[in-house]
């Protein structure tokens, strides 16, 4: 294999990594701020991908449906944690995979009455639809490229949020105590429900960004979840930087298992992922 | 008791016994015929599904709602495309709702379990889409018949497709069985016509992260490619190949890869050439009358599952008809069955040795949402099935 073909694929693995980042930071903040297991996070990047589609038919343009997109998702995460999580908080993780599972059939089955159970797709937008050339064959499409750019960028968002500001020094605080925060006078219940909107709409977000690059299907949501969640154990449970780091290297995992080792490509992440635990029982990054 | 009398009630007995059995097989007959669907009506499937049992209820409908001059009564089973649930479901209908017919399903390993039940309960079985070689190869059974395709099929087609203009191949597909028939079919029809497979690239199923066997795809140049993904990978792959400019320097062939999803991949997919047992706007008086039936009652064109579903009811029909609606003379339903010439909207159709069918398979272009038809590439293509012994 030259040098030329490496590279390659090893901007196809940082492209996915990022993406992947991008779906399992809500799940690893959700987790690390708030102690909640959420088996629905994929049913919400379903739904992002979703709104993608029914939004972009509407409106026409893809970054006007983006932001209808994450207005609405914060929204619907504020009502779900204000009926639903507050309560699970005091209780053990049972009954939260239970409530969580339980919504996953439920978003489904919405799916399946509101948009029916056909395989769509969203147009890229325009300018973004072209391709630079790589190498003498192959393209690359240049709209991956500027996922990667949104990635990073959100990436870079979430870490100055939660390290530089106010509010993330209050999610920090009720993180790690969540008794002595509220002793101190922060407000944890309205601190929880933005976490947990903001989870929620990252989940969308990435959902709405990949659907140009995707397809927008049932049961979508199920795959995403379970790479998500090995990206968050191998990550650390809770750490952004841990899932950022984690992300990559399960993206190069499964990209050179699918070059190198075909007929195992299928456990290849899953081979990563357990080393580390043997390793690491706790994940790359203690939160 | 004299001997004369103990002749005369034995007389009586058998009489009785006889006019029983008569009057039994009447209220048989007169009863409607009773025909498990197990079919997804939830998950990924769910619209296949629906498209097989719309076509099975077409044509009994046509029928005036009755198989060989029985009404009909159908059970339906979500089989949620659930193989850990195939066996239970599969039982419940041939022991609890006591079926004359079980009918399904998409998902092959669903299928499969149900072929083991149907054997086990000697239950008739007609399978309206599932693919895997099994069904008709080495389990076969007298009482399984398949009224759609096997892997083999579609894939061998499409390797004496792509012959025709190659000489070199490589394919891609998820690796899985249904993936590994489909691509075992195009290396024998294409080295067949004289090319030869160079590689064939695979990923986990149901994974769609394609970039890195594009990437690979597009070193090894070869003349051209050939595809087996499904649902939603369809789409994606579809797109992918286009964006990774791959369109034009490496012609792309498949089999399924445009079914059911041709208007999600948009542009993507334009000029796209496949081959399957079905066309969009087939030409030929049996379609043209089934897409008006059907579109009038659905509101939607036909797709190749509701062909599938619409011939299983067909062929169930030239069976019953066979022992005038008796469901319990089963041999002779099956040897009726087996001699089945059927019209089918996909052309003329019969079966093979091992209950799989043969039929023609055409050549088909991507135009807008349609996938039409240019040409016949192999007629009465039969699945050789070597590891069935029937």
């Amino acid at each position: 294999m030259d040098l030329a073909l490496i590279l390659i694929q090893t901007l196809n693995a940082v492209q996915y990594g990022l993406l992947l980042f991008l779906v399992a930071s809500g799940l690893t903040l959700i987790f690390g701020v708030m102690g909640v297991i959420n088996l629905a996070h994929g049913s919400f990047y379903m739904m992002g991908a979703y709104l993608a589609f029914t939004l972009a038919s509407l409106t026409g343009n893809l970054f006007v449906t983006i932001v209808i997109g994450v207005v609405f998702s914060v929204v619907l995460g504020a009502l779900l944690e204000w009926a639903l999580f507050s309560h699970l908080y005091q209780r053990n993780h049972l009954q939260q995979v239970l409530l969580t599972y339980g919504l996953i059939l439920i978003f489904e089955e919405l799916r399946s009455v509101l948009v029916g159970n056909e395989v769509h797709s969203v147009r890229v937008p325009a300018w973004l639809d072209f391709s630079v050339p790589l190498g003498s064959v192959m393209t690359y499409p240049a709209y991956r490229l500027f996922m990667s750019v949104v990635c990073l960028a959100v990436a870079l968002g979430l870490y100055l949020l939660i390290q530089r500001t106010k509010v993330g020094a209050r999610i920090r605080a009720g993180a790690s105590n969540r008794g002595m925060a509220q002793v101190l006078g922060i407000n944890i219940d309205w601190m929880y429900r933005l976490v947990f909107s903001l989870g929620v709409a990252l989940a969308a977000f990435a959902g709405m960004i990949n659907a140009p690059a995707s397809s927008v299907s049932p049961g979508m949501g199920t795959q995403v979840l379970i790479v998500s969640f090995v990206v968050v154990i191998v990550g650390g449970i809770g750490s952004v930087r841990g899932a950022l780091l984690a992300s990559l290297l399960i993206a190069f995992a499964d990209t050179f298992g699918k070059v190198f080792v075909p007929d195992y490509a299928g456990i290849a992440i899953y081979v990563v992922m357990a080393g580390i635990l043997l390793w690491r029982p706790e994940g790359l990054f203690k939160s | 008791m004299s001997r004369p009398l103990l002749h005369s009630w034995a007389r009586a007995a058998t009489a009785v016994a006889i006019a029983a059995a008569a009057v039994g097989a009447n209220a048989q007959s007169s009863e409607p015929v009773r025909i498990g669907l197990m079919l997804p009506s939830s998950g990924t499937f769910a619209d296949l599904g629906k498209g097989i049992a719309n076509g099975f209820k077409l044509y009994v409908n046509e029928q005036g709602g009755e198989l060989g001059g029985r009404k009909v009564e159908y059970i339906a089973l979500d089989d949620e495309s659930d193989p850990s649930k195939a066996n239970e479901n599969a039982n419940k209908l041939v022991k609890r709702d006591k079926v004359d017919l079980l009918v399904g399903t998409i998902h092959s390993g669903v299928a499969l379990t149900m072929a083991k039940v149907a054997r086990e309960t000697n239950t008739l079985l007609i399978v309206p889409n599932a693919g895997a070689g099994d069904i008709t190869g080495a389990m076969c059974a007298p009482n399984v018949f398949r009224s759609s395709f096997s892997n083999w099929q579609p894939g061998y087609a499409s390797g004496l497709l792509a012959a025709k203009k190659h000489k070199t191949a490589v394919t891609i597909s998820w690796k899985y069985a249904a993936g590994d028939e489909s691509v075992k079919g195009f290396r024998e029809g294409f080295e067949k016509g004289g090319g030869k497979v160079l590689k064939d690239l695979s990923l986990p199923f149901p994974g769609t992260e394609f970039q890195p066997l594009l990437t690979e795809l597009a070193t090894i140049k070869p003349e051209s490619a050939y595809v087996f993904v499904a649902g939603a990978g369809q789409v994606k792959f579809v797109k992918d190949y286009a964006a990774a400019g791959l369109k034009t320097s490496i012609p792309l062939y498949g089999a399924f890869i445009t079914e059911g999803t041709l208007a999600a991949q948009g542009d993507a997919a334009s000029g796209l050439q496949t081959a399957l047992h079905y066309a969009d706007g087939l030409k030929n008086p049996k379609n043209e009358q089934f897409v008006a039936a059907f579109t009038k009652a659905h509101g939607v064109a036909p797709d190749v599952f509701a062909v599938q579903g619409y011939d299983a009811a067909q062929l169930y029909d030239v069976g019953l008809k066979a022992v005038k609606g008796d469901a319990k003379k089963k041999a002779e339903m099956i040897k009726a069955m087996e001699g089945a010439k059927l019209e089918s909207p996909r052309g003329p159709l019969s079966f093979s040795k091992s209950h799989n069918p043969i039929q023609d398979y055409y050549v088909r272009v991507a135009r807008g949402n349609q996938n039409v038809m240019t040409d016949v590439i192999v007629k009465g293509l039969a699945d050789p099935s070597p590891d069935c012994k029937l």
